[in-house]
């Protein structure tokens, strides 16, 4: 019924380098007026335009949910992805004018916690911003275990010590300084829950160790945006529109499927939502799933595929679109 | 009673061996044998981090057997109502890692598990096995009273007298089925009272 | 001009009744002959004017008296409005949303002034002029969730989202079609659907469960639902079945017309932007056969689709008792002449 998510326009009002790979970029709108509330660990996704082609990527946003004059992102710079914060960290200056989504949420505290355990690394510390914000204004409790790789690349770092003091614990990575997993898990009063945000070697272990410790699944929440990979193009058949499309090399087959005038429903662009499923009608060939969504069983049956971040390698490939 | 059933109606399962460091057992009547049945499937070593809390009939039947597991504690109340003070203490000084295991009547399932619901448990990380009695905890709809062990259909609330229909639309917070007035649009209807949950 | 608010009943001496202008923008809610259950959503967007969707929160002229029959059931059975300890920041969330919408939609009787966290609220019909801190409970006669529903027709339910899951954990309810929050409190989206019959195994409650999860925010969608109760009574609760049933019993053919309403539910549904919760204001309308049948098409095909209404259906609806006279009443209205398409009368 809805293609994506309501749009917002909005200009660059500002651009700050946070650290060697990391800038911050600040939205307002243009009609002046105050961007919708949002609950910490929503995302919004930035529309990029490019010359003729156009990314979607999602990004937590990062200030105060309870100050919308404006909203804030973090970009780490990706030298090898798709282009999409390259194209951040160098065309986007103050004064510009784009279009980001509505907020959504895929990361939502659970209120019912008795406390809430964070665990981030690296620029996963976004949604951690905007959600210990969240809580320390309503009183919540809670404690932020940061891993960094330097201090220096400790994004925000500083901030969050000085806005909640000892709740926030800082591991750099470059001192050998490891947090001690067994141990925080095993010291957790019930009803305690747990969120991870990071590189997915670390929700991995995150997630297995608390499996282990016998923290229930419905205890544990994790985010990890799949970013759309680049890889070899391909050709696809939309058997509802009637249309043969090929897939770039740096472009999502959602991209792709949307650069040829169907519009899929999405909402996070990032394998997690499930808005974008899509049937396979045939296919000769093999797939690449990169989503969250599918299950390990319809990644095998290749009767699903989620067009956001997922690629196809052979011959051809028919997709009920 | 009818064999189709609603979404609402609690699904028992069997208790199965669950990762993590503390494993706390509630169990009554017949419950104690979902334990040692349990115990062939556990771990070395499992019941060392476990405590047993069993609700014993007046004969004591099962008590040896929950004993010969040798868990670090076995604790014999005589009733839920004598247990409730100290499980609700054990539940604020517990950990993340505790695991519950909830085994015997209907009732007792549903009242422990509303102590844990109450503690931030989810209910589904909750085993639970259903053994003995089907007798049933109803919660009149109307006066709000809860009535023990309903072995009839209809049955009489044992607060406000209305006979009531004992639903299985189950609510997990009350740990209670529904009770809604039988002949509420015709007071002189009076169904007969069959015993449907032995 | 504004609205004149009714002085009725919906009790005792049931004074409840609908101004012809009311009779036209009633929600009739079958666009053919024949009714099922269905995944019937649909955005909510503004109407045409005139009718119940003129505004997304509908006030109508029977505000003032609705407000006085939820204080009278609030007051008998404070038990209808609850709010789980965690919700609390969703009944903030729904303030604000039914502050927006009532003082947008009729700026004649509502008014909101915000400066900051410092909120004036200003509801002329009921006489009120509060100001209070959004976000601190102590500012307020009520928990938020409750004050700002004593003030709005229809009943809430508030919904937490987790694991893929609704979960009622909060809501005003006292006028409802026969269900009990204080029973349901706590359940998801599949729980407390439990006792509906046939939509289960159609697969209706997991498509809509899909899609209501994945409500936007500035995205509202909405359906409608009905039922029939005896007398314009509002208050057709579980906890009190055993003091309105006996009203199904007293249907004869000479009172159908006054005393049998079909009751349409227009059922909403909003992403809460601050606690990422949905809300599902359930807006109930009222119309006595009588009324109802001024329109000869609405006539027609209320009698067909009453006629042929799956026996299941008619059971949960609680019709059974009465059908048979009301489908027989009807029948001298429907002469067998085809119906247009659509809600709307003709
Ligand atoms: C999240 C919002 C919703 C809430 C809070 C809600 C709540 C309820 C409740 C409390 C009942 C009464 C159940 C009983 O008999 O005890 C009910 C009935 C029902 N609901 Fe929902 N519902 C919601 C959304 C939906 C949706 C999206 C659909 C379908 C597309 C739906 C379809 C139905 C149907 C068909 C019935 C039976 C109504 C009748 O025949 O009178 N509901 N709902
Ligand atoms: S858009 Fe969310 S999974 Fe593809």
């Amino acid at each position: 019924m809805s293609t994506g998510t309501t749009k917002l326009d909005v200009v660059v009002s500002d651009v700050v380098p946070v650290n060697d790979l990391v800038t911050r970029f600040h939205f307002r709108r243009r009609d002046g007026e105050l961007l919708p509330t949002f609950s910490g660990g929503a995302h919004v996704v930035v529309e990029m335009r490019d010359g003729d082609r156009t990314r979607l990527n999602p990004y937590s946003l990062m200030g105060s949910p309870l100050d919308t004059r404006e909203y804030t992102i973090s970009i780490r710079r990706d030298d090898v992805g798709r282009g999409g914060s390259l194209f951040m960290h160098r065309q986007v200056k103050p004064g510009l004018e784009m279009v980001i989504s509505y907020p959504v949420n895929l990361f939502s505290l659970d209120l019912r916690a008795r406390k809430h355990l964070m665990l981030a690394g690296g620029i996963g510390i976004t949604p951690f911003m905007a959600q210990t914000a969240q809580l320390a204004g309503a009183g919540g409790n809670f404690e932020l275990h940061y891993t960094c790789r330097t201090a220096s690349l400790g994004t925000y770092a500083d901030v969050l010590r000085e806005r909640h003091g000892n709740r926030v614990r800082l591991y750099h990575d470059d001192r050998e300084e490891r947090i001690d997993l067994e141990r925080l898990l095993s010291s957790q009063p019930l009803g305690t829950h747990l969120y991870v945000c990071g590189p997915a070697g670390m929700i991995n272990w995150v997630r297995a160790r608390a499996a282990s410790l016998g923290w229930p699944p419905e205890t544990v929440h994790f985010e990890h945006f799949a970013a759309p990979q680049p890889g070899a193009p391909f050709d696809v058949e939309l058997a509802v529109s009637g249309k043969t499309i090929r897939v770039g090399e740096q472009q999502s087959l959602l991209e792709a499927i949307e650069a040829a005038g169907v519009d899929p429903p999405y909402l996070c662009r990032g394998g997690v939502c499930g808005q974008c499923e899509t049937n396979v009608i045939s296919s000769d060939g093999k797939f690449i799933h990169n989503d969250h969504w599918l299950s390990e069983e319809d990644h095998r049956s290749g009767c699903k595929i989620m067009p956001c971040v997922s690629r196809f390698e052979g011959k051809s490939l028919v997709l009920e679109r | 009673m009818t064999a189709k059933t609603i979404i609402s109606r609690p699904i028992y399962g069997t208790l199965s061996p669950q990762p993590g460091k503390h494993h706390l057992f509630i169990a009554d009547a017949e419950g104690a044998l979902a334990i040692t049945d349990m115990a062939g499937k556990a771990p070395p070593g499992f019941f060392d981090g476990a405590e047993i809390v069993f609700i014993p009939d007046p004969e004591g039947k099962h008590i040896s057997a929950l004993e010969a597991l040798e868990p670090a504690q076995l604790h014999l109340p005589p009733s839920f109502a004598s247990l409730l003070p100290r499980l609700r203490q054990t539940l604020t000084n517990a950990h993340m890692g505790l695991r519950l295991y909830l085994a015997g009547t209907e009732g007792l399932i549903g009242q422990a598990m509303q102590a844990a619901l109450e503690a931030g448990v989810d209910h589904t990380s909750i085993e639970t096995e259903h053994r003995g009695s089907l007798a049933r905890r109803m919660q009149c709809v109307h006066c709000k009273g809860i009535t023990e062990n309903v072995t009839t259909q209809p049955a009489a609330c044992s607060h406000c007298g209305l006979l009531l229909l004992v639903r299985d639309h189950y609510s997990r917070r009350l740990a209670a089925f529904q009770g809604v007035c039988i002949n509420a649009e015709d007071r002189s209807e009076i169904p007969p009272m069959e015993e449907a949950f032995p | 001009m504004g609205i004149t608010f009714r002085k009725e009943t919906f009790r005792d001496d049931f004074t409840f009744k609908n101004s012809p202008e009311h009779i036209r923008r009633f929600p009739f809610p079958f666009n053919e002959d024949a009714y099922m259950y269905a995944v019937n959503i649909e955005p909510h967007v503004v109407g045409p004017k005139g009718s119940v969707l003129e505004n997304l929160i509908d006030v109508d002229e029977h505000y003032v008296a609705e407000m006085q029959d939820r204080a009278l059931v609030l007051a008998e059975d404070p038990l209808r409005c609850q709010s789980l300890p965690h919700m609390t920041l969703a009944g903030w969330d729904l303030l604000e949303l039914l502050m927006e919408q009532q003082a947008l939609g009729y700026p004649e009787h509502f008014t909101l002034e915000r400066n900051g966290d410092r909120w004036r609220w200003i509801n002329r019909p009921l006489g009120i002029d509060d100001t209070f801190t959004f976000g601190d409970v102590s500012t307020l006669p009520y928990g938020p969730m409750e004050y700002i529903t004593r003030q709005s027709q229809g009943d809430f339910c508030i919904l937490d989202q987790r694991d893929g899951n609704l979960w009622m954990d909060a809501g005003m309810v006292t006028t409802q079609a026969d269900w009990s929050l204080d029973f349901d409190i706590g359940m998801n989206f599949f729980e407390w659907h439990a006792p509906v019959p046939l939509a289960h195994e159609k697969g209706i409650f997991t498509r809509a469960l899909k899609f209501l999860t994945n409500i936007q925010q500035g995205k509202p969608a909405r359906r409608l639902n009905w039922t029939m109760t005896v007398n314009p009574r509002l208050d057709t609760s579980p906890e009190n079945y055993h003091k309105w049933g006996p009203d199904r019993a007293t249907v004869t053919p000479e009172n159908v017309g006054d005393k049998v309403h079909l009751r349409v539910e227009l059922q909403s549904f909003w992403r809460l932007p601050r606690s990422n919760g949905i809300v599902f204001p359930i807006r109930c309308y009222l119309i006595k056969m009588d009324e109802l049948v001024t329109q000869p098409k609405w006539a027609r095909r209320l009698h067909r689709v009453i006629r042929d209404l799956p026996e299941e259906l008619a059971t949960y609806k609680g019709l059974t008792r009465y059908r048979p006279t009301l489908v027989e009443w009807l029948s001298k209205l429907d002469d067998d002449g085809p119906t247009s398409p659509g809600f709307g009368p003709d």
